[in-house]
């Protein structure tokens, strides 16, 4: 028992490993692409919400920092999913491996670039003179975990699913788009209109845990509610995909 | 008398058609009951009713045309697969020779593909590392083995994957048509090292279309045809058989 527990934490670190030296392997700029790419994508928000249409508020480019970061782990995860099994077929036709690692590794893998990217948020603060505070010793580590249950969950459910229904991997395109939108990431929770407000916020597994992570990161603080939704939804989310996965995963070399 | 380490007990094992479910929104819709019913029979049957028991250290062939449910046995056994009736059972760990770079990464180095491959195998990333240099040098990959393994030949593909699993510590091996790539001189070096497998007591499931690879290796061989076992027994007895 003892050594299958290694052997699992053997594959995981090798995986991630793996995922981590071929993303930017044969490039130039390695690790700054993973920064470029959400800060990229700050730039465009910022010109088309700050500098067009106005929005009324200070600082607006460590707001949008502060929730686009673990957004971008987040979608990048799901949207990798629904073929972590489908590149992965060979493995899965001959070799009886724990299979829900795959998804893990990539997860993981968004993870740690999430984590390496947050000396940058650390940045912006600086120019809008704020500065980290102590919670983020505990808070981090809270919602980087409350995160990777949900984030996991999700890809089990997705990359599992996708090998029988192939019509999933259009679905989540569309849906972690959607979601972005619904989620309060480019425009703050308090400029939901009043009726929407509790919908945006509770009704949308993303909603309390980006909205958390932009108060840890721009305040330091950690609303209590907030945090507790969000930790209620990962764990649905795990127990689910955990349940989809073990009801299919025997029939996975089947249909590859 | 040795116990048998792999029991085949009246195996059946039918896949359900899936492509049936992608047929199309309108088909499905108009068709509702006769397509799911039709879904629910249309079913490929890849094994019908097969028995067999291979003992500890016995290197059993199987061969048969393409199509016949070679490589689904060797699912079965390497327990990626579920039988849809009957019963499998396998004592002890089955190691998969993989098809030439599964579960390799064309950027990563010879060396980290070896550390990856050994632990997806099943070794302990302690163990793999003490036997790198070993692997390596059994793989007579000399100064290419730093480099990404995308510019490698196909031959030293082969080798490097053959390298690492003949340093698993398996009690079955399972071969599925492995020694098709290669050189003449890899193909020796593959055939003496699984004659030293065998020598050690490792159990051996080899799958190919060479009837000389398969009278060098195997004791004994069940010939597959029609998805039934359509003769099993001494090898040469076996291959004279399946090649008339």
């Amino acid at each position: 028992m003892n050594t299958q527990i290694k052997h699992y934490i053997d594959l995981i670190t090798v995986l991630t490993q793996k995922e981590m030296k071929v993303r930017y392997k044969s490039t130039f700029f390695g690790y700054v692409w993973s920064v470029a790419h959400p800060l990229a994508f700050a730039f465009v928000f910022f010109m088309a919400v700050k500098v067009v249409m106005r929005i009324q508020m200070e600082g607006y480019a460590v707001f949008l920092i502060a929730g686009l970061f673990p957004w971008q782990w987040f979608s990048n995860s799901v949207n990798a999913s629904p073929m972590v099994f489908f590149l992965n077929a060979s493995l899965i036709k001959k070799v009886s491996l724990p299979r829900n690692v795959l998804p893990l590794a990539t997860v993981l893998q968004d993870m740690i670039h999430f984590l390496l990217a947050i000396p940058v948020i650390v940045l912006f603060l600086f120019i809008y003179h704020k500065s980290p505070s102590f919670s983020w010793l505990y808070g981090i580590p809270l919602l980087l975990i409350i995160q990777l249950l949900m984030t996991y969950g999700l890809s089990l459910i997705i990359s599992s699913l996708n090998l029988f229904i192939r019509d999933l991997e259009r679905l989540t395109g569309i849906g972690t788009s959607l979601l972005f939108y619904f989620t309060p990431i480019i425009y703050p929770e308090t400029m939901i209109p009043e009726r929407y407000k509790t919908l945006v916020l509770y009704a949308n597994p993303l909603s309390p845990l980006m909205v958390s992570w932009r108060n840890l990161f721009l305040n330091g603080t950690l609303e209590f509610s907030l945090v507790a939704a969000s930790f209620v939804y990962s764990l649905f989310a795990l127990m689910l995909g955990y349940a989809v996965y073990t009801r299919l995963s025997w029939k996975f070399a089947e249909v590859l | 008398m040795r116990e048998p380490i792999i029991v085949f007990d009246h195996v059946r094992k039918s896949y359900p058609l899936y492509h049936h479910i992608t047929g199309g929104t309108k088909n499905l819709l108009f068709h509702l009951p006769s397509t799911l019913s039709a879904i629910r029979n249309s079913r490929y049957e890849a094994l019908k009713d097969v028995s067999f028991e291979v003992k500890r250290g016995e290197a059993l062939g199987i061969i048969g045309k393409n199509g016949a449910g070679k490589s689904t046995i060797l699912g079965l056994i390497a327990g990626v697969l579920k039988p849809t009736e009957g019963r499998v059972v396998v004592k002890g760990r089955a190691s998969a020779l993989l098809e030439l770079g599964a579960g390799f990464h064309p950027e990563l180095t010879g060396r980290e593909n070896i550390i990856l491959n050994g632990i997806i195998l099943g070794l302990a990333k302690a163990e793999v590392l003490k036997k790198l240099d070993e692997i390596i040098e059994f793989s007579g990959i000399e100064e290419f083995i730093d480099q990404p393994i995308r510019v490698y030949s196909s031959g030293m593909l082969a080798r490097l994957g053959f390298s690492v699993v003949s340093h698993l510590d398996p009690d079955i091996l399972l071969i599925d048509e492995i020694l098709a790539v290669g050189d003449r001189e890899f193909r020796k070096k593959c055939i003496k090292k699984m004659m030293k497998f065998k020598k050690r007591g490792v159990t051996i499931i080899f799958v190919s279309h060479s009837m000389p690879d398969v009278k060098r290796i195997c004791d004994r061989v069940a010939w597959l045809d029609n998805h039934i076992i359509k003769m099993m027994g001494n090898t040469g007895d076996v291959v004279s058989g399946y090649s008339k």
